[in-house]
């Protein structure tokens, strides 16, 4: 039973990897905190789900939701650098009015995929275990998308991409036209949520227009999770460390659960969680300059050891 | 190879906080020259290079590079002409990137950036060899994050950057002033190898009056938006430090004030 447990945990970690790496890209590499994602999320589902119920091949509406996902974030890129208005509030802008185009995309608010054809079924048919199909299509799909979001961080264009958050100045000064390069991090960035957003559909069944809510703190925990077990400056491992980090964020929800904690507590857990690795260093300060002052205090320490 | 015609910068034109900066500039720089830039503090020094660079556009007047009429380009697009030092050596590199990741952006200077790898064994090479030239060891790391990199060292790596890819003119400024002085004058001597083997075009910022003198073939003094004397030739091979505080004084009515003038005389 647990095994069960175990595996469905893990494919549900891979499936939301793919939006960790589309939470990462901006937070960590373009230095843009994007809320983008809240609304990507379920323009992937919705997109796909829609596709889908029309008869378009599973795999055709997948990469078309990744496209949408790239449009909504190039967006929230052309609002911020186009109108100078502040990234954060371009993200909620984009992710408001996603909420009503996501909307309009699907008719309803709910669409059921339970018995229509997706990339998990047709895989299946052709001839992969049952039981195993999710597990594998997923391993593959995320080792692919990270391989090649390495590789295009390596690339000319996708160094440039990171020295924009690094250091906007410098490269302008040796050419980089940043306000581009952020359009393109954010589109690629959301084109990834969106992706997640439409394999977590067809695995899970339905399409929800609420499904994004949280998405950002969720993905932001899978990356802070990753940061502590690899720590390390080199993207291949960074990117490996979301990956993971997603699988273990998975993980500790799934015991969560088992402890007995309402499913509708879970958000307030991931933000708490959230607050508290992100707030670690600040609060180990406090902690420390107290232990001082109380030792201090207490024994009266000689000037002389204080350095 | 630069002119500056009749330049004027306004901050916050027509508000209450308006700023005159830089006052009917004018300025030709043929090609080869090195000017070293000195005044008080204020003087708008700094704003001139920012709109030699782009950085900021002038309220009017016009910036012509190689003949080229750049008024209106941002940074970006005068980058394959402008190479930059800043004086926060923390600016002119990406501090989570690795040595060798840097000058690898700089390669591409003002060039349209691809698919392809930033790093190759080829690059790989040159960049050992660049490095080598600065004799601060950095050849041997070349996979080290710029962040582990000392003040002097980033700033010797800028400076590589800075003229890498050829650009034509190049802008320090004030970029030795957060070094301590031995550093300092590692960088000044790598400057001047880099300028003379690329017969490079330099505006140099600095407050150091003896450096000033020392160094390129030509300064301006400014003061409040204006170049009050530009000194070349004979007239300049003679003056002492002492005589241009006196010209300062003289042209401006004032003493040179700026905290942070080295006056070493
Ligand atoms: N971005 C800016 N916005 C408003 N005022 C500025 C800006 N940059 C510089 N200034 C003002 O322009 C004047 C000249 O500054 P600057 O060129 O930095 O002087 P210097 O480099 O000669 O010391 C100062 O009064 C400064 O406050
Ligand atoms: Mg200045």
């Amino acid at each position: 039973m647990w095994l069960n447990i175990l595996q469905g945990t893990i494919e549900q970690g891979l499936a939301f990897s793919l939006l960790a790496l589309g939470v990462y890209l901006p937070f960590r590499i373009l230095d843009f905190p994007d809320l983008t994602v809240e609304g990507s999320f379920p323009l992937g589902a919705s997109v796909t789900a829609v596709l889908i119920i029309n008869g378009v091949n599973p795999f055709l509406a997948t990469l078309l939701a990744f496209f949408a996902g790239m449009l909504a974030g190039m967006l929230t890129g052309i609002i911020n650098t186009k109108l100078k208005i502040t990234g954060l509030l371009a993200g909620i802008l984009t992710m408001t009015s996603l909420y009503s185009i996501n909307l309009r995309i699907m008719g309803r608010s709910n669409i059921p995929l339970l018995r229509e054809t997706t990339i998990l079924t047709v895989i299946k048919s052709w001839g992969l275990p049952e039981r195993y199909v999710s597990l594998i299509v997923f391993t593959l799909l995320v080792l692919v998308v990270k391989f090649l979001l390495d590789y295009f961080l390596a690339t000319e264009i996708g160094m440039a991409l990171r020295a924009t958050g690094d250091s906007p100045i410098m490269i302008q000064s040796l050419g980089g036209n940043t306000d581009h390069l952020k359009i393109l991090g954010l589109g690629l960035a959301n084109g990834l949520v969106a992706f997640s957003g439409a394999l977590t559909c067809q695995y899970q069944g339905f399409t929800d227009v609420g499904m994004g809510i949280g998405m950002i703190v969720i993905g932001l925990a899978s990356v802070i999770i990753g940061e502590v077990v690899i720590r390390t400056s080199k993207i291949i491992f960074a990117t490996l460390g979301v990956v993971i980090g997603s699988i273990i964020y998975r993980l500790a929800i799934a015991i969560a659960l088992q402890l007995g904690f309402a499913p509708t507590d879970l958000k307030i857990v991931t933000a708490l969680l959230v607050i508290l690795a992100l707030g670690a260093p600040t609060l180990r300060n406090f902690m420390i300059q107290d232990e001082f002052a109380e030792r201090l205090m207490e024994r009266s320490v000689p000037d002389a050891q204080i350095k | 190879m630069l002119r500056l015609n009749k330049l004027h910068k306004i901050f916050n034109y027509g508000k209450v906080n308006e700023n005159h900066v830089l006052k009917d500039i004018n300025l030709h720089v043929p090609k080869g020259d090195f000017i070293t830039i000195i005044g008080s503090n204020g003087a708008g020094k700094s704003t001139l290079l920012n709109l030699v660079a782009g950085v900021f556009f002038p309220e009017a007047g016009t910036v012509e590079i190689n003949g080229e009429e750049v008024t209106a380009w941002p940074v970006y697009k005068r980058a394959p002409l402008v190479g930059r030092v800043f004086q926060d050596p923390l600016q002119g590199t990406a501090a989570e990137m690795t040595i060798e990741e840097n000058l690898s952006l700089a390669v591409k200077r003002g060039q349209t950036r691809g698919l392809k790898l930033g790093l190759n064994k080829e690059r790989r090479t040159e960049f050992r060899r660049l490095l080598a030239l600065l004799e601060l060891g950095l050849e041997n790391r070349l996979e080290c994050p710029v962040k582990l990199l000392s003040g002097g060292q980033r700033q010797a790596l800028t400076l590589l950057m800075a003229t890498i890819g050829d650009p034509q003119l190049l802008l320090l400024d004030e970029y030795t002033a957060a070094l301590d002085p031995k550093t300092a004058k590692q960088i000044i001597a790598i400057t001047d190898r880099i300028v003379t083997q690329h017969h490079l075009t330099v505006l140099m910022v600095t407050h150091d009056l003896k450096q000033a003198l020392a160094m390129g073939n030509r300064t301006i003094m400014m003061d409040r938006g204006e170049i009050i004397l530009d000194l070349k030739g004979k007239e300049r091979e003679q003056i002492t430090v002492n005589d241009l505080l006196a010209k300062f004084a003289a042209r401006s009515g004032r003493e040179l004030t700026d905290d942070r003038i080295l006056l070493n005389r």
